[in-house]
């Protein structure tokens, strides 16, 4: 061993390694959670864990940290839970990462960090995603959260925005000593994390948790503002005193597809079929008084590939669909979902009409939607995003019955920031320029980062960009250069 | 939580509160409205702004009881807060002088014209404004219209008050009798901001409308307020809430607002039969 690697805990030979198998998630049977919201994933036991983390090859140069958009440290973490050093393990992500237990759930991990395990040469990745929320959950059972302090800097930041990006700037200035405030449109702080993922992939407890812990480090949070409406960025820097603005306002306005039909009632886009179930409790109803169209025994459909897709049919087959269709125009290998989600929601049943486009909702004469009239496709050449272009197949149509079709095929940025702040700059398609460095905005002391930089993305990249956002908001408060 | 300083009904089922929301008192222009929620359980409805006072910290909105919440919102008086106010949200009202403007109010919706009229008459506009309502009672800020206005026409459907008819019937008057009209604002009913632009679109009016569709959020992120204008989905909340009223398709919005009548029926009706038990139970204890 050379004299200047640390001596590896790990009482297995590397060979020895490749022979654990990947431990499997412990989950709720298919057909019992195909009929509740509670999460499908019941997380690893300390046993379970530590088996899993004796299969890290500790590589010189990991690559798993490289291919992480925070920059989490998986071969320390994973060493410490290797001997049974739980809290330790959370408090080495936490350096890195503020959101754990979210990550740990949500994050795409075959694309990220086990995208690039050595170990999936041969065999399986190590299950890193799941070994994160591992130790998330342990410290938050032990209650032992250790809450970081520095000394105040006497400077204020406003973060526009309380989803993953927002929170990680917050949670990450808060411990450099500077003043946080994060102001949130809707009543819930969470963003995404709580109208958008559904309970059974992300608790809602989960994430208050996380939040009351940034609370217990002073972050201060306000809800019910619109930033740009209620007041603007220029307000924000010039009356109210902030010496840094960040913007993670997140994914904007749902698309829709432009095809006949589209009115009707019983087309919802995915956003508002999220935040009806998810923030405002629509299945609840009538004990919460926001109400959804009833999906008990009713035919319903998505359209798109995403993991909204996915979150939104798995969630019309918990509220009693009786056929959960996905309508995805490209093939299995293309379809941008989380393999985990792909997975489980075949094993529940859902129904996957791939190659599939709408191209018009039918009516029953009165308003209500009764089904969707599709084409099949075929795959042609490459398109701009490198994928291979769905192309319509003539004489392929049919008739799909429908009570319900939620459309989940992406966004287009929202403006209420962009129209009100002079000076910030956007690209073509609205979206906020910021420098990929360093986040910043064409506008002194403004940055940016998340999906109203980037276009609908995943937690994980949006709190890379919080994570670099923060940096260099920390670099500009210190030195004062723009 | 958003304190209510004072609450005052303007006509049966009609209240106008006074709330405590200094933030979008400082923001608020004509045309806008905010975004509730009352309680934990309770759903997010959008409510016309009336007026605000900036230096105070206030907003004036105002609220007719049809379903459940605004029922419950007013039941609420001084004292009691709302636990969501969320705004100024949509696009103000684009004022500028026109020339002569013809403000139309229909029952509730007086309260949102209302602003609109005072700043075309700021803005130098020859104001002429018509109120609509049922009957007498339900005529609305007629003061308030009158001084912002250079005249006031007022219908009522029943003739119980003023000249009975409808909105359209005056506007139809001011048409034949020549005037001059370089802009119409309506905001009422869906029937009457239809039946206005209808007429209007005979004589080549430019005619702006309020739409209100169901929403949640307010911000464009759900899409559930879309409405089809000249064809396209546009979202009130951020491209509205006002739109050209002869490029509106209003039998769309008409089935929309209709998507969930079964539950809010049965909101209704739950919280109707759950007032009659705390009444009776109340009666009870009062017996013994």
């Amino acid at each position: 061993m050379s004299p200047t690697a640390s001596k590896s805990k790990n009482p297995l030979s590397p060979k020895d390694r490749m022979k654990v198998p990947r431990q499997l998630m412990p989950e709720q049977p298919a057909d019992v959670r195909a009929h509740n919201f509670e999460e499908v994933n019941l997380g690893y036991s300390p046993d379970l864990a530590q088996q899993e983390a004796l299969r890290c090859l500790e590589c010189a140069k990991p690559t798993c940290t490289d291919n992480c958009p925070v920059g989490i440290d998986v071969k320390e973490f994973v060493q410490r839970i290797v001997i049974g050093d739980f809290l330790g393990a959370a408090a080495k992500i936490r350096e890195a990462n503020v959101l754990p237990a979210i990550t740990g759930r949500v994050c795409p991990q075959e694309d990220q960090c086990e995208g690039k395990c050595l170990l999936s040469k041969k065999v399986k990745p190590l299950g890193i995603g799941y070994l994160e929320r591992f130790v998330a959950d342990y410290e938050q059972r032990m209650g032992t959260h250790i809450v970081p302090s520095a000394p105040p800097t006497g400077k204020k930041v406003a973060v526009v925005g309380s989803g993953p990006s927002g929170l990680t700037v917050a949670g990450d200035l808060i411990q450099k000593g500077h003043k946080v405030r994060v102001f949130e449109a809707l009543h819930e702080i969470g963003g995404v994390l709580v109208y958008g993922i559904p309970e059974f992939r992300l608790p809602k407890q989960i994430v208050r948790e996380q939040i009351d812990y940034m609370r217990q480090m002073g972050v201060e949070f306000e809800t019910d503002v619109v930033v740009g409406r209620t007041v603007t960025i220029d307000e924000l820097l010039e009356e109210e005193g902030y010496d840094a603005v960040y913007i993670g306002t997140g994914a904007g306005l749902p698309q829709f597809m432009s095809i006949p039909g589209e009115h009707l009632n019983g087309v919802y886009s995915a956003n508002e079929f999220l935040t009806r179930i998810n923030l405002m409790k629509a299945y609840k109803f009538p004990s919460y008084d926001e109400p959804m169209l009833d999906l008990h025994g009713k035919d319903v459909a998505v359209i798109g590939g995403g993991n909204t897709a996915l979150d939104s049919i798995r969630s019309a087959l918990r509220l009693g669909a009786r056929k959960a269709y996905v309508i995805y125009r490209r093939s299995d290998a293309e379809m941008p979902a989380r393999a985990e989600e792909v997975h489980h929601a075949r094993q529940e049943g859902i129904d996957f009409q791939m190659l599939t486009a709408p191209v018009e909702f039918l009516s029953d004469g009165k308003g209500w939607l009764t089904a969707a009239r599709c084409v099949r496709m075929e795959l042609g050449e490459p398109d701009p995003s490198g994928r291979r272009r769905p192309v319509p197949k003539a004489g392929s149509e049919f008739d799909l019955p429908l009570s319900v079709a939620i459309i989940a095929i992406g966004t287009t940025a929202n403006p209420i920031v962009q129209s009100t702040t002079p000076g910030l700059d956007t690209n073509k398609r609205g979206y906020i320029q910021a420098s990929e460095e360093t986040q910043r905005t064409t506008r002194k002391g403004v940055f940016a980062g998340g999906d109203i930089v980037t276009g609908a993305a995943t937690v994980i990249l949006a709190m890379g960009a919080g994570r670099r956002a923060a940096k260099s908001i920390h670099e500009y408060l210190t030195t004062g250069v723009w | 939580m958003f304190k209510i300083i004072h609450a005052q009904f303007l006509a049966p089922g009609i209240k106008r509160f006074v709330i405590d929301a200094p933030r979008i008192a400082r923001k608020q222009k004509p045309g806008q409205f905010v975004i509730l929620r009352i309680y934990e359980e309770g759903e997010r409805i959008p409510v016309t702004i009336e007026n605000s006072d900036p230096e105070k910290g206030t907003i004036n909105i105002v609220v007719q009881a049809a379903g459940k919440t605004t029922t419950l919102l007013n039941s609420l008086n001084a004292g009691d807060s709302i636990l969501d106010v969320v705004g100024p949200l949509g696009k103000p009202s684009e004022i500028r002088n026109y020339g002569t403007a013809v403000v139309v109010g229909g029952g509730v919706g007086t309260a949102m014209a209302y602003p609109t009229a005072a700043a075309l008459k700021r803005a130098g506009n020859r104001v002429i404004s018509i109120v609509g309502a049922r009957n007498k009672e339900l005529v609305i800020l007629e003061n308030e219209m009158r001084e912002v206005s250079d005249a006031l026409l007022i219908t009522t459907d029943d003739g119980s008050y003023a000249d009975k008819g409808f909105v359209t019937d005056k506007l139809r008057q001011l048409i034949d009798n020549g005037t001059r009209i370089d802009l119409v604002v309506a905001v009422g009913p869906i029937v009457m901001m239809k039946a206005v632009s209808e007429l209007t679109r005979q004589e080549r009016i430019h005619t702006v409308v309020s739409l209100n569709p169901i929403m949640i959020d307010g911000t464009g992120m759900c899409g559930g307020c879309r409405v089809l204008i000249d064809g396209k989905s546009e979202f009130a909340c951020v491209d509205g809430p006002e739109f050209d009223g002869h490029k509106v398709d209003f039998s769309v919005l008409v089935q929309r607002n209709a998507m969930y009548r079964d539950s809010e029926q049965r909101s209704m009706e739950d919280y109707k039969r759950s007032r009659e038990a705390e009444h009776t139970c109340v009666a009870q204890g009062e017996k013994q």
